[in-house]
């Protein structure tokens, strides 16, 4: 049975078996991704709870685990169960099309928001080696400016939704995406350059080795960093830049006539791209999947499944505390006002940014 | 017929539909439909890029043309008046005219195309390099051409923050 298995690997030939593992890969990565997704609302929720003084979602029990003693209960306390109740309500309920919109943007503008912040992922190096496998999808060499391409689209999917809904805040909401997106990339976009200048390299995984060797970027260019998560903030529409749907004064902005999957596929797609920004800023300032000691600097070799493993680990938990950053500053601060937000993108932000790069360079080009 | 050929005509004929919907949608004359059409024009475009290894072209194609300008075309386009373009109906004089003058560039791209040579066709694809050999080759044998190109883009934004200026002292 598994001779037979082995020989129709071998036949599959190099394409072939290229083809397999990266559907393995793919379909892994979704399924990882989807629930993180499900349990980053579920540590919103928690974590909002508890800087607002409040208990957070503790009711969701499942008929025979929740029965168990001790464990049952403090996992229904936990909330675990709550993202399968939310999912299964997105599902079931009802999928409600108002009579005035557009109704082809009203159906496509969910996708497009949701599927570029999935397509980001594909080039994010996760690991190192599992096997001979490496642990990202697609090795592209230029990696970073395919993301921010894919980034850049995203925008799409709010225009698109706030043009379809045809009402005046969802329109507000909108517009005033368009203009914050391409603002703050920009800012994103130059903030990365010091990087680039200090690797020389535009691969992701070229730049993790890098920092392997020559210490964390972070150390390199403190000011990249802050830039880049700033805007990172700004692209992906978290509090204090959630001006497109700012529930104050715009309802709920773009998502103001979605109802059931439709919203859920808005949600799902700001937590995703959440999860795309925590990881680029652990790949590109905080080392990716190694850490300085006990050896895990180096990539796995074939027959170290559990270094591989570790690497996973590492870097999962370096995007979790970055994930957990974001949940946190959302429930601190105020949001600011709109002419607060152009001003600190275009007047602050990209001379800084600019300044930034020119004494990386100046600094490089006295040591060479 | 390998796998690349038939990528390179998939994209081919998905870029000159999408670009033939641009201008002449049957379904509908809205310009924010237009507009995506031509994003989705881009994106195909970007795709033959990569089918020729220019990875950084492609990159660049869809980070500067479908993420920054076109989103700024969409964004002037949702601020105007689109009632009165969608009844506005086809022109016979301007459909003619429009007609005639692609028929004069594509005769003139099928005469290039018969009359040179068919040396290079069989030839490795010369885009390919890396993102550092481009931005030495744009810095060193293209440095003219490149600066006045920059000069004529701050020429460009100096004249829109002065057109949009309401009072000019």
């Amino acid at each position: 049975m598994i001779s037979a298995l082995t020989n129709l690997y071998d036949g599959l030939g190099p394409v072939g078996q290229f083809a397999l593992w990266s559907f393995v890969k793919i379909a892994a990565l979704f399924g990882a991704v989807m629930t993180f997704v499900a349990y980053s609302v579920l540590a919103e929720r928690k974590i909002s709870a508890f800087i607002q003084d409040r208990v957070g979602p503790n009711r969701v029990a499942l008929p025979l685990i929740g029965s168990i003693p001790i464990i049952g209960p403090f996992l229904t306390n936990l909330g675990v169960w709550q993202p399968l109740a939310d999912g299964v309500k997105s599902f079931l309920k009802e999928d409600f099309t108002p009579s005035y919109v557009r109704k082809a943007y009203f159906w496509i503008a969910p996708a497009i928001t949701f599927i570029p912040a999935f397509l980001v992922l594909a080039v994010i190096p996760f690991g190192s080696f599992l096997g001979e496998q490496k642990m990202v999808i697609a090795d592209l060499n230029v990696g970073i400016l395919f993301t921010f391409g894919i980034i850049s689209l995203g925008v799409y999917g709010i225009v698109l939704a706030g043009y379809a809904s045809n009402s005046k805040y969802p329109f507000l909401g909108g517009i005033r995406s368009s203009a914050q997106m391409i603002s703050y990339e920009i800012s994103m976009g130059l903030a990365v350059i010091p990087v680039f200048l200090i690797v020389g390299k535009l691969n992701l995984g070229e730049i993790i080795l890098h920092q392997a060797q020559h210490g964390w970027l972070i150390f390199y260019a403190p000011i990249s960093f802050v830039i880049f998560i700033v805007s990172a903030f700004a692209e992906t529409n978290r509090l204090p830049f959630d001006l497109p749907e700012s529930e104050t004064e715009l309802v709920a902005g773009y998502n103001t006539e979605y109802s059931s999957m439709k919203f859920a596929l808005f949600f799902m797609g700001e937590y995703t791209n959440m999860i795309a920004a925590s990881a680029m800023m652990v790949v590109l300032f905080f080392g990716g999947w190694t850490l300085p000691f006990g050896g895990l600097d180096q990539p796995a070799q074939p027959a170290e499944w559990l270094r591989g493993l570790a690497h996973i680990g590492i870097f999962v938990a370096k995007m979790l505390v970055f994930m957990v950053i974001f949940i946190w500053i959302r429930w601190m601060l105020p949001r600011f006002r709109y002419d607060q937000l152009m001003d600190l993108g275009w007047r602050r932000f990209l001379p800084l940014a600019l300044i930034n790069i020119l004494i990386t360079a100046v600094v490089l080009w006295l040591r060479s | 017929m390998q796998t690349q050929d038939i990528f390179f005509y998939v994209f081919a004929l998905l870029t000159v539909i999408c670009a033939v919907m641009v201008v002449a949608n049957p379904l509908s004359r809205n310009p924010v439909t237009s507009a995506m059409f031509l994003v989705l024009t881009i994106v195909c475009m970007a795709g033959l890029f990569v089918l020729l290894h220019a990875f950084f072209l492609a990159a660049v194609q869809i980070l500067v043309y479908a993420g920054a300008v076109m989103v700024l075309f969409l964004f002037v386009i949702m601020l105007l008046d689109l009632k009165e373009e969608e009844r506005r109906k086809v022109k016979i004089v301007g459909a003619g005219l429009g007609t005639i003058s692609v028929g004069a560039v594509a005769f003139l791209l099928f005469r290039i195309i018969l009359t040179s040579s068919k040396g290079a066709a069989n030839a490795a694809p010369q885009l390919e390099g890396s993102t550092s050999s481009l931005g030495t080759l744009l810095f060193s044998k293209y440095v003219l051409p490149f600066e006045i190109l920059s000069l004529l883009l701050l020429v460009a934004m100096v004249g829109v923050i002065l057109l949009s200026k309401k009072d000019l002292k």
